[in-house]
């Protein structure tokens, strides 16, 4: 079937077979970042944006992206270097693997809610997995980075 | 895994009714569980193309389109406070925000699955469903009927007086509930639910009309009543056991979330 779509900011018309996964797509267009974790839609791993909202890249047939904005990492470089810099200083990054669904969805959260506080930090990231930490240091550089911007805004 | 041979996305419901009446066609909702499983379909029936994404409120009801996500069920102002933030409760440990940005209400709702936290909480509500074929039908007759090629269109949600209490439990956060239980008064009408029993939600009868007069009696009778309730549903409400909980466990907790969803809507105790 023939889809027209934005990934990462760039208009595309793509083939695409009616059962495949949008995660496979992606990965096929390049795009390494999406990574294939639980396969229950529970891990976040495969988080992608679609029109802005985070979505699960495993639960989408790649057709239904015809007519939507598609982001993945690969088109957030900016912000996700930015943010990466506050998980790496609080030893959140581990073995790397969670980071781009869970940078994804961090993006996400910041877009949607206005100075999100611990508990609501939390409950928008329930459904990033990670198996290395307990989510401490997680927080902990979410919460350095609003502090950061808040600083840098009232500046 | 599943094996999709073709996908439309259709321009009017009949189109989707007629290409559903095929058995390996198949409508597709969020797709989040229906991927889970290992299927050949012939069609996947898309309806994103009819608008039925989104929530509409009149003065007598609140009408969902099928397509409507659980993420929109969540943040959505009006529901919420016409239900005492119950919808937002219902769903808000459902998986994650994406999960929930992809999970549909239609189907949710149409699937009727015993571990639904979506149809016990809509079972609490004066709910009816719009089926294209069969019309308007109360949900708590559509939850026991069988599955049919018929296409769900709306949800409509009743606007009665409405007092109304959600909760869950769960062994994990984000995980399948053990239990699930709402509880509302609808005008003067006292109603429980009770689901992932963990077969399918259903509605507590009240036979020996314990409850009765609910809103009316003082915080002593009420007490009283709540207590002897949770009792009365303990020992009606059919349960069994998987490998969340055992079925005596999940009798416990019938009791327990009865009660404590009762003191919430008797103004007992603060929600959640």
């Amino acid at each position: 079937m023939n889809i027209k779509f934005w990934l990462n900011g760039i208009q595309r018309q793509e083939e695409v077979d009616p059962g495949m996964l949008l995660i496979d797509f992606l990965r096929e267009k390049g795009c390494y970042s999406v990574k294939r974790g639980c396969e229950t839609a529970n891990c976040g791993l495969c988080t992608v944006l679609m029109d802005e909202k985070p979505i699960l890249s495993c639960s989408m047939l790649a057709v239904r992206i015809d007519g939507k904005k598609i982001v993945t990492l690969e088109g957030l470089q900016k912000e996700a270097e930015e943010f990466g810099t506050f998980l790496a200083n609080e030893g959140a990054e581990q073995c790397g693997f969670c980071n781009p669904g869970f940078i994804m969805n961090v993006i996400a959260m910041l877009r949607e809610l206005e100075e999100p506080d611990e508990e609501q930090i939390k409950e928008y990231l329930a459904g990033n997995l990670c198996r290395c930490s307990g989510f401490v240091s997680q927080t902990a550089s979410i919460l350095k980075y609003l502090n950061y911007k808040k600083t840098q805004e009232e500046a | 895994m599943l094996k999709i041979k073709s996908y439309v996305k259709v321009n009017s419901i009949e189109e989707a009714y007629e290409l559903n009446q095929k058995k390996t066609a198949i409508v597709l909702g969020g797709m989040v569980w229906l991927k889970m499983g290992n299927r050949n379909i012939s069609t996947t029936i898309d309806l994103s193309g009819l608008g039925l994404a989104g929530i509409q409120e009149t003065d007598e009801e609140f009408v969902i389109g099928c397509m409507t996500t659980l993420r929109e069920l969540e943040t959505d102002k009006r529901l919420n406070e016409y239900t005492q933030g119950a919808v937002r409760e219902s769903v808000r440990h459902i998986v994650g925000v994406q999960f929930r940005n992809c999970a549909t209400v239609g189907g949710s709702i149409w699937g009727r699955y015993g571990f639904s936290d979506v149809l016990t909480m809509f079972l609490g509500m004066d709910t009816w469903v719009e089926l294209h074929n069969a019309g308007k039908i109360p949900l708590t007759e559509f939850v026991d009927r069988k599955k049919d090629n018929d296409i769900l269109v709306n949800i409509i949600v009743k606007k009665q007086p409405l007092r109304v209490c959600y909760m869950s439990q769960r062994n994990t956060k984000t995980d399948f509930p053990v239990l699930t239980c709402c509880v509302s008064l609808i005008g003067n009408e006292a109603r429980t639910v009770i689901g992932a029993r963990p077969a399918r939600a259903m509605v507590v009868e009240d036979q020996e009309d314990i409850l009765g007069n609910f809103d009316q009696k003082s915080e002593e009778a009420k007490k009283e009543v709540i207590q002897k309730f949770a009792d009365y549903a303990a020992e009606h409400v059919p349960t069994s056991g998987n490998m969340r909980g055992s079925k005596e466990y999940r009798t416990l907790l019938v009791k327990v979330l009865t009660r404590r969803a009762w003191e919430v809507v008797g103004g007992m105790k603060d929600e959640y």
